[in-house]
């Protein structure tokens, strides 16, 4: 969530204490096996999710370990309604990362570089949009969309993903604007360039990063809302409501295989994201 | 020209995504509140009577999913402080040049839905399961013991869910502290303890709070884990709201949500201004 903190410089490691070194050795220790026994906790779920994706499991109920297979990853695409909720819920992503990222950069830029009236009130509807509840931004958007009238399906998704994603988009990119050094953008002028040409070739590069970063966190808060998504979401079914729906009568195994293949490739993207955030310095 | 277009600038930036927030995140509110006082049904349709008496009969008929909601996300919080502290602290001073992998295994959760994650909890909890199972098996654990539809495994599945909210913001600010000020303390005598009482947790404290409001809140709020992990005992205000809406029973529904953000409003505003305000608004707004 935090990408800048991640990215910072470290300033120092470990606060050196002069006193008994041997307990201290111990006390490290005993601190680090149990940071990864609360790391193996995080994790547990998404290794059972993995794990029985490649269970030789019969019926529907996929519970107990039946040996090893790959089939449900060449039959990935036999379930209809799975299928047409992962197809959904991947187009309503791109389309929610790219509105999201437009919008959300223009309110970083503007409020990382300008001072404003109009400033505070941007910065408090966005912290208000941050920190509501899911299930009350899903009741409220219901409550308008039944009294307007307007029919609920994939519109209503992307409008409603673009709404509490673009704050996500705005704050990353804002904190990437107040980092950059405005004497690159004034010698960009004094030498001759035009607003729109500064913008290309001299600010959007330089908050490349943070918009990327941006546009990839859109990408997976869309794919995972739940929440939200339940209430505006009419006939249609994106994969997580999907599954949801069909918790009662079990999971089949392409459940998992749909979660670990978007887990792989989110996570890929994370990588790259923050490697190459990291090379470019 | 050029000056003016300059001015209008920022305004231009701000428009497109500040109308998008208004219409689809602030305008709502506004139509709920008006759905909240209505009176009908599915067939006949709403009509607006300004009838406060739908807030009475939410709370007198829901009190208890309400206030089981309220516990529910104070004890997550407290769970997701016990745990995510240490946790932090470790990243933050033992984890070297190895910080951002460990944060990263930390966010690998959120690469993997809400709901398969809780599914897996089910999955892992349920009463012949692989952890219970055995354990049955062995003699450790009676043969009617469960996990699943209670207290417990609804909390634990919460704290589950939203420790990585708590985790990062404590980081950050234990990120922040300049280690010559921890070398200060010990210069000037204190002790290990000392030390971390008196200079490292004050200096957390930010990351504490801004955590606290990014767990209490969303875990107040939600219904999956009550769904899927408890039973018709554990039911949250996030449940009763959910079913209502299923049940085309509007106006009780957005009462219901009225009242569950009020609470959240009402917490967040106590708690700022029992800390300072500048602080709480300050670090969450990050």
């Amino acid at each position: 969530m935090t990408a800048p903190a991640i990215d910072r410089p470290a300033p120092a490691s470990a606060p050196v204490s002069p006193a008994r070194p041997g307990r201290r050795r111990l006390g490290d220790r005993l601190l680090t096996a149990y940071g990864w026994i609360v790391i193996a906790w995080l994790l547990l779920p998404i290794a059972v999710m993995v794990l029985f994706g490649f269970n030789d499991t019969r019926s529907r109920t996929n519970f107990t370990w039946e040996g090893f297979t790959l089939q449900w990853y060449g039959r990935l695409f036999e379930i209809p309604g799975l299928s047409a909720g992962f197809v959904n819920s991947l187009v309503i992503a791109v389309l929610t990362a790219v509105i999201a990222t437009a919008l959300g950069m223009m309110i970083g830029l503007a409020l990382g570089r300008y001072r404003f009236r109009g400033q505070g009130l941007t910065n408090l509807i966005m912290f208000a949009a941050i920190s509501c509840p899911e299930i009350i931004m899903g009741t409220s958007l219901l409550s308008m969309f039944l009294m307007t009238g307007i029919p609920l399906g994939r519109v209503t998704l992307v409008i409603a993903h673009v709404m509490f994603s673009v704050s996500f988009v705005a704050v990353t990119v804002r904190a990437r604007v107040l980092t950059l050094d405005r004497s690159l953008e004034e010698a960009a002028q004094d030498l001759g360039a035009s607003r729109w040409e500064t913008f290309r070739l001299v600010t959007f590069p330089s908050i490349l990063p943070a918009v990327t970063a941006g546009a990839l966190l859109a990408f997976a808060l869309s794919v995972d809302d739940f929440i939200i998504s339940t209430f505006v979401n009419g006939p249609v079914e994106t994969f997580p409501l999907w599954v949801w729906s069909a918790s009662r009568l079990g999971i089949p195994p392409q459940v998992n295989v749909m979660g670990t293949l978007i887990f792989a490739v989110g996570a890929a993207l994370a990588v790259v994201n923050a490697v190459g955030a990291r090379r470019r310095g | 020209m050029r000056r003016v277009r300059a001015a209008l600038a920022p305004y231009l930036l701000v428009l497109p995504g500040g109308l998008w927030l208004t219409v689809f995140f602030a305008v709502p509110l506004l139509a709920m509140l008006s759905l909240s006082t209505q009176e009908g049904n599915l067939v006949e349709g709403f009509r607006q009577t300004f009838r406060l008496q739908n807030y009475v009969d939410a709370v007198t008929l829901h009190w208890e999913p309400l206030v089981r909601s309220l516990l529910y996300g104070l004890a997550t919080t407290a769970a997701a402080i016990v745990i995510g502290f240490p946790l932090a602290y470790w990243i933050a001073f033992k984890g070297g040049r190895r910080k951002s992998s460990y944060l990263f295994l930390i966010l690998l959760p959120f690469f993997v839905s809400f709901v398969i994650r809780t599914i897996s909890w089910k999955f892992l909890l349920t009463d012949e399961g692989v952890l219970l199972g055995p354990l049955k098996d062995a003699g450790v654990l009676p043969q009617g013991f469960h996990v699943l539809a209670t207290d417990f495994a609804v909390i634990a599945g919460l704290t589950y869910n939203f420790l990585p909210f708590m985790v990062l913001p404590i980081y950050v600010a234990l990120e922040r502290i300049d280690p010559r000020v921890i070398e200060a303390a010990y210069d000037l005598y204190a002790s290990r303890t000392q030390a971390f009482l008196r200079v490292v947790f004050p200096l957390a404290l930010p990351g504490v709070f801004a955590g606290v409001l990014m767990t209490g809140v969303p875990a107040a709020s939600d219904f999956v884990n009550a769904s899927v992990l408890g039973g018709v005992d554990n039911t949250m205000i996030g449940n009763v709201i959910y079913n209502q809406f299923r049940a085309s029973e509007y106006p009780m529904g957005a009462s219901l949500s009225f009242i569950l953000m009020a609470l959240m409003l009402l917490g967040i505003f106590s708690y700022a201004r029992a800390l300072g305000t500048e602080d709480v608004l300050e670090v969450a707004a990050r």
